[in-house]
């Protein structure tokens, strides 16, 4: 039994990474504390530095990963944002970084439990990003997060998410690989693109002037990361082959057969694994589909799964305040010049850790099939139950805001 | 290599013979260039003087870990001065790049994967506006961590490359784009500069060192003694920018040489954080005289003489030197 930050610990010892830079937060920390102890024992032969901040933490990474060290660093929310700017740098490096980020909502107000802000706040700097349910994922995903940066198709940094608390802190049964068996999915870093040494002097990201060169460089970057659809699967097939998982793009559950699909991903999924169960059982054809590779963008594997459903709501578990869910955003973008596109729904919900109610799910299930009658979507709806108004209403009171 | 944490000991020869191989005069400065002209820096730049001497202490197998500032526009691609490698970070995080490549190198040799032949010294090269204000708390991370790396920072007293504006090192009373001297604040700048050597050295490093363009033999011999210590080696140089400062290009070298000679830029050395002083000025020069050639204090003296700045000014200089018991 792992928690979420054990199997993150263990899928990085088992990558027989060489330089792990770290900035402690709130809920990542175990990760680094379990790395720490295994260094210190001698289990491990990785360098380990404690830096004076997350911009730090990722700059030695980068630069690290830029020498030819096989590099992890990991972090949270606030860390992230403190270390935003190195995000694009490192990126822009073409360094094959393999980050976790666990996830947890933003100031202000200051919180601890989850959300998706932290994570999709970097969508658009060019790491690629995994989103995991599972503990058994989040080692898995590391593993395979490696394989796929390092690939030189790709070269990319990319993020492995998983949600603070309810997967972090949570215990779940994980099989652990052999390191024998890992080393056969996931070689030696032998990085042909490794520019620091003396016989061979190179300026890295120099700067560039005019746009041409400019727009060159991002335009590579963003090639890159739409090569990675097709590396991925060459990666989930061979890591299907050596340890008999599988995890593509995109997970459906109950999905082949269904009219009514809930779309979410990481942990919260499970919740609603669990409501499409139960509208089965009051003879709903709901399913789910669950995102995981959020960068690249599964465009192909997302059409096929949704395309010509009755409705679909997709449960953000973010806000872009002024806009809506973030994941709806990127969805409809997709669907929007299918001939047999479903109704879309927009749903914020679990902001800050907040429960999803086996009732909000029901709600937005029921929402699914009013809207198909209607033909109307509806504007982003957020998501709150009565009970949690009334005792906000309470606090409020308590706060000399009643 | 001394990145490696060995000292060098070729043929037997002592540490101490190599180490105090001082030079004497600019005749014994190398001659071979490893930062070739032709840069888009300003003319007369004084950081760039005192970075060709730096380069020529350093050698050829370095790695330059950069930080947003004027010398950043060194390297635009595809083209660069430099025979040595070079990255560009950001603005506040060049001593973490260096950490990262310090790092990758020494468990790359440790492991056998990259011949100890190919060995780096990772130099940090960032302005004063990095260095005294935003990468803080990256340097003193660095220092602390006793990194074996370079730091070397060519301090213009602004933020240079914006057009200068107020910087953590910009003098008092000094005119920048940010403090304009006006009706009601005829003073321009008026918090006083930084002490960025006594920031540093609270951190005992091996070596730290004051250093200027007007005194290269003094320069490269802070370089040569540097070399053998194992950990942070970190330099200042003070670099008069000809647009910032209103100076004449061909006037730089002269004005170096005047913030030496009038005591406002004490050339020193601090070995863990012992402080000694290695050039000091038989007499010293009025500050006024530093002071009156420079655009960004021609507000002191005209329309109306500022008495009060001046003075001062000066009265800042003496203490410092009466403080270290040199003012004669």
């Amino acid at each position: 039994m792992l928690t979420g930050n054990a199997a993150a610990a263990w899928g990085v010892r088992l990558a027989e990474v060489d330089y792990i830079p770290v900035y402690p937060i709130t809920p990542q920390t175990e990760i680094i504390e379990t790395l720490a102890g295994w260094i210190s024992n001698g289990v491990m032969d990785s360098r380990f530095v404690t830096m004076d901040s997350e911009h730090s933490m990722l700059t030695a990474a980068g630069s690290a990963s830029a020498t030819g060290a096989r590099a992890f660093t990991a972090t949270s929310s606030q860390g992230l944002l403190y270390g935003f700017e190195m995000l694009y740098a490192v990126a822009g490096w073409r360094v094959p970084l393999v980050m976790v980020n666990v996830s947890r909502g933003l100031s202000s107000p200051i919180t601890l439990e989850p959300d998706h802000n932290d994570v999709l706040a970097a969508r658009d700097t060019g790491f690629l990003q995994i989103h995991c349910e599972t503990c058994q994922e989040v080692l898995d995903s590391i593993l395979m997060a490696y394989r796929l940066a390092e690939d030189e198709r790709v070269l990319l940094p990319i993020f492995v998410n998983l949600d603070g608390f309810y997967l972090s802190f949570t215990r779940e049964p994980v099989a652990v690989p052999d390191v024998e068996q890992v080393r056969n999915f996931l070689p030696l870093y032998q990085p042909k693109h490794a520019f620091f040494k003396a016989s061979q002097p190179m300026a890295q990201s120099a700067a560039v002037l005019g746009g041409s060169s400019y727009s060159y460089f991002k335009y590579q970057m963003h090639m890159a990361s739409q090569n990675a659809l097709a590396v991925y699967k060459e990666v989930c097939d061979e890591f299907e082959t050596g340890f008999g998982r599988n995890y593509d793009t995109v997970e459906g559950y109950m999905l082949d057969d269904a009219d009514y699909v809930l779309v979410m991903t990481n942990s919260f999924s499970t919740l609603g694994k669990a409501a499409v169960k139960a509208a089965r059982e009051r003879g709903i054809k709901a399913g789910l589909l669950r995102l995981r590779l959020l960068r690249p963008f599964p465009v192909a594997d997302l059409k096929a799964a949704i395309g010509g459903k009755k409705a679909v709501a997709v449960i953000d578990q973010n806000i872009s305040i002024g806009k809506g869910g973030i994941l709806h955003s990127e969805i409809a973008s997709c669907l929007y010049n299918e001939k047999h596109r479903p109704l879309l729904l927009s749903f914020i919900a679990g902001l800050g850790g907040k429960n999803i109610s086996p009732d909000e799910f029901e709600f937005i299930i029921t929402k699914m099939i009013e809207g198909e009658d209607t033909e109307d979507a509806g504007t982003a709806q957020l998501i709150y139950t009565d009970k949690e108004w009334q005792e906000m209403g309470r606090l409020k009171g308590m706060a000399g805001k009643g | 290599m001394a990145g490696n944490g060995a000292i060098k000991r070729d043929g037997g020869k002592g540490v101490k013979d190599m180490v105090m191989e001082r030079i004497k005069s600019i005749k014994d400065i190398p001659p071979e260039e490893n930062m070739l002209p032709g840069t888009p820096t300003c003319a007369g730049c004084g950081g760039l003087l005192a970075l060709r001497h730096c380069m020529k202490a350093l050698g050829r197998k370095i790695v330059i870990v950069n930080a947003a500032g004027c010398f950043t526009l060194l390297t635009i691609y595809p083209y660069t001065p430099f025979k040595n490698s070079w990255l560009y970070t950001a603005m506040a995080c060049a001593p973490a790049g260096a950490q990262g490549i310090r790092d990758a190198l020494d468990i790359l040799i440790k492991k056998g994967r990259l011949d100890p032949d190919e060995n780096l010294k990772v130099v940090v090269l960032t302005g004063d506006g990095s260095a005294y204000d935003m990468s803080l708390s990256s340097t003193s991370g660095a220092i602390n961590r006793n990194l074996d790396f370079y730091y070397i920072c060519y301090d213009n007293e602004a933020y240079g490359n914006t057009g200068v504006q107020w910087s953590g090192a910009t003098p008092f009373a000094s005119k920048t784009g940010t403090t304009p001297p006006g009706m009601l604040s005829p003073i321009g700048a008026e918090l006083a500069k930084k002490d960025l050597f006594a920031i540093w050295n609270s951190h005992k490093p091996p070596y730290l060192a004051t250093i200027s363009p007007a005194h290269p033999v003094d320069l490269i011999n802070k370089f040569k003694k540097a070399e053998q210590y194992k950990g942070p080696k970190l330099f200042i140089a003070l670099s008069p920018c000809p647009p910032g400062w209103g100076i004449d290009p061909s006037y730089t070298v002269k004005l170096a040489k005047l913030a030496v000679d009038t005591g406002v830029w004490a050339l020193k050395e601090a070995v863990f954080g012992n402080l000694k002083h290695t050039v000091v000025p038989k007499r010293f020069k009025p500050v006024e005289e530093y002071l009156k050639v420079q655009g960004r204090f021609a507000h002191l003296f005209k329309p109306v003489r500022q008495e009060g700045a001046l003075n001062k000014i000066q009265e800042g200089v003496d203490e410092y030197w009466n403080r270290h018991k040199l003012l004669l």
